[in-house]
């Protein structure tokens, strides 16, 4: 249909995402300031900053809603303005939960653009939505409103929406924050889901640790790209304190500096 | 006896055709506001509902005055009014210079000044001004009913062809954006439809009261489902019960139409507010009362 641009033809020798020299300004001020990386297929990495460090701001540069001031960016070869298989996950608090929709509901709309325009689901549709939940254990709650279901479970619907969607590349958005451990271990588990199906994943969090243990690898970012790598050699006392400025604690104990960051995220209400 | 007596308070107005016609376009406004309205009340739109009613009324004036006092030019008029304060408000609230609602709130007391002040030239002005504002449904023309029925099921249409593009852009534009849907055109294509809801429904409920209709029933139904495609159909039930309800009572109690109808919605939602199964004000006090029937 003419009202709708055609998705981007996928070059697989490129690499799934190219960012190079990519800057962002906002009324003058940089929101991201000169950041180039590249990513592997199938890999898990961290986006680690404080409040205002760029990374809903890169997340959108690379589902392809905010535009660059300088630089590029590709998602297997191409702009990513024309593709569909891009999954930008918000934060559980840019959505409305009271909206009268149920799980089943909000997994399909990840297929709408597979669907295509004046089409209805069809029963294809329907077996990829149930596979999607069954994939992150919701199957059993599809019939819920979506306001009913806990944090995490929310965080794994949409999940599971992506999967509807068939993205090759997932932006999750402080998909931890607010959440309990178990429901933390439990999106954690579904990210191992992702990583059997080839999935690329970039995920932006506060948590450190959890960054260093369960990562491939690990970007600290504030506006510039500080590191970008294995955990190991990424995290340093000299590249947190330049990521954190001095809102980052390090303290040293007897295994090493323990990290302190009270530069994080407002609300920790546990859901 | 009894029976027959009650039958006959349902049909003795149905033998004035103008009390026949009076239903027909009460019965459309209330399907048509009531499913558009699903979106106005989930798209926090309900201002801007309001607003753009009260916008087109220099667009009526005109054609009111050009026309003689025919409706069909008003009808136009408030067409060609409501199309382009629609398209005016949605291109200032995309830019932001000043905050959407103060923006929408200039518009649409500028635009209802100079629609009063073009109806206060004529001089049995009083009268079609209270006729514009409150609605005039016992004189619809069968040439209206055409007309709203017609521009009606346009906007039913247009609801049904594009329901799951408009459902993904209300609940999460990020990924209309995301799946490349064309986000603008879609939102104007929205604003239109409630343009065209408006005037649809002008002569029925008037202009100062056409959000009731807009608002009323579908967040009434709201309360009683958690999909979208229900909350619809409960509203358009609930819109044409009021429509229905309200007629009869204006007529039995002689009471304005407009006000009877929005006065009939207002009532089903006072009673849906309280008594709502799981979502109701009394519900939750009951369940409140049992620690045990906690979640």
């Amino acid at each position: 249909m003419g009202l709708f641009a055609k998705p981007a033809q996928h070059s697989d020798t490129a690499a799934v995402l190219a960012v190079h020299n990519v800057s962002v300004h906002y009324n003058g001020l940089a929101a991201l300031d000169d950041v180039s990386f590249e990513l592997d297929p199938g890999e898990r990495v961290a986006v680690v900053g404080p409040n205002g460090a760029g990374k809903s701001t890169l997340f959108k540069v690379i589902a392809g809603l905010l535009h660059v001031t300088h630089g590029t960016v590709t998602v297997r070869g191409h702009e990513p303005g024309g593709h569909v298989c891009i999954a930008y996950i918000p934060q559980r608090s840019q959505i409305d939960w009271a909206f009268p929709v149920n799980v089943a509901d909000v997994v399909m709309m990840g297929r709408i653009r597979k669907i295509g325009f004046l089409r209805w689901p069809s029963a294809y549709d329907r077996r990829i939505v149930r596979e999607s939940l069954e994939l992150v254990d919701m199957a059993h709650l599809a019939g819920r409103q979506i306001g009913e279901l806990s944090g995490g479970q929310q965080q794994r619907v949409f999940i599971a929406r992506a999967l509807a969607q068939e993205a090759e590349l997932m932006l999750l958005d402080e998909p931890l924050t607010g959440l309990d451990v178990k429901s933390q271990q439990d999106i954690m588990d579904v990210m191992n889901v992702l990583r059997q199906r080839g999935v690329t994943v970039l995920v932006s969090t506060h948590d450190l640790s959890l960054a260093a243990e369960a990562f491939d690898r690990l970007m600290l970012l504030n506006r510039k790209l500080i590191g970008f790598g294995k955990a190991t050699e990424v995290l340093t006392p000299e590249r947190l304190a330049e990521t954190y400025g001095g809102k980052l604690q390090l303290l040293p104990t007897g295994q090493g500096a323990f990290v302190f960051d009270n530069a994080c995220c407002g609300d920790h209400t546990h859901g | 006896m009894v029976d027959l007596s009650v039958f006959h308070y349902i049909t003795e107005p149905l033998q004035y055709g103008f009390m026949v016609r009076g239903l027909i376009a009460a019965v459309i406004v209330g399907v048509v506001c009531a499913v558009l309205g699903a979106y106005v009340v989930l798209r926090r739109m309900a201002f801007f509902g309001d607003a753009l009613a009260h916008t087109i009324l220099p667009g009526v004036a005109v054609g009111y005055l050009l026309g003689g006092g025919a409706h069909a030019p008003i009808f136009w008029g408030g067409l060609a009014a409501g199309v382009l304060a629609a398209l005016g408000i949605g291109a200032i609230t995309k830019e932001g210079q000043i905050k959407e609602d103060a923006a929408i709130g200039i518009i649409f007391a500028g635009m209802f000044a100079l629609g009063i002040a073009i109806i206060s030239t004529v001089r049995s002005y009083a009268v079609d001004l209270s006729h514009f504002l409150f609605g005039d449904v016992l004189g619809v023309s069968a040439n209206d009913i055409w007309l709203s029925g017609a521009f009606g099921a346009i906007v039913l249409l247009l609801i049904f062809v594009f329901y799951k593009e408009f459902l993904v852009l209300s609940f999460d534009p990020i990924l209309a954006a995301t799946l490349r849907l064309p986000v603008e055109t879609l939102r104007y294509l929205l604003l239109l439809m409630i343009a065209i809801t408006i005037v649809v429904s002008i002569q029925t409920v008037g202009v100062a009261l056409l959000v009731a209709m807009l608002v009323t029933p579908a967040a009434t139904a709201s309360l009683l489902t958690k999909r979208l495609l229900p909350m619809m159909v409960i509203g358009a039930v609930i819109g044409v019960i009021s429509a229905v309800g309200g007629l009869y009572a204006s007529y039995y109690v002689n009471i304005s139409s407009g006000a009877a109808i929005v006065l009939f919605a207002t009532a089903i939602f006072i009673v849906v507010f309280l008594f709502a199964p799981q979502r109701g004000v009394i519900w939750s006090w009951l369940v409140s009362r049992k620690p045990t029937a906690g979640r």
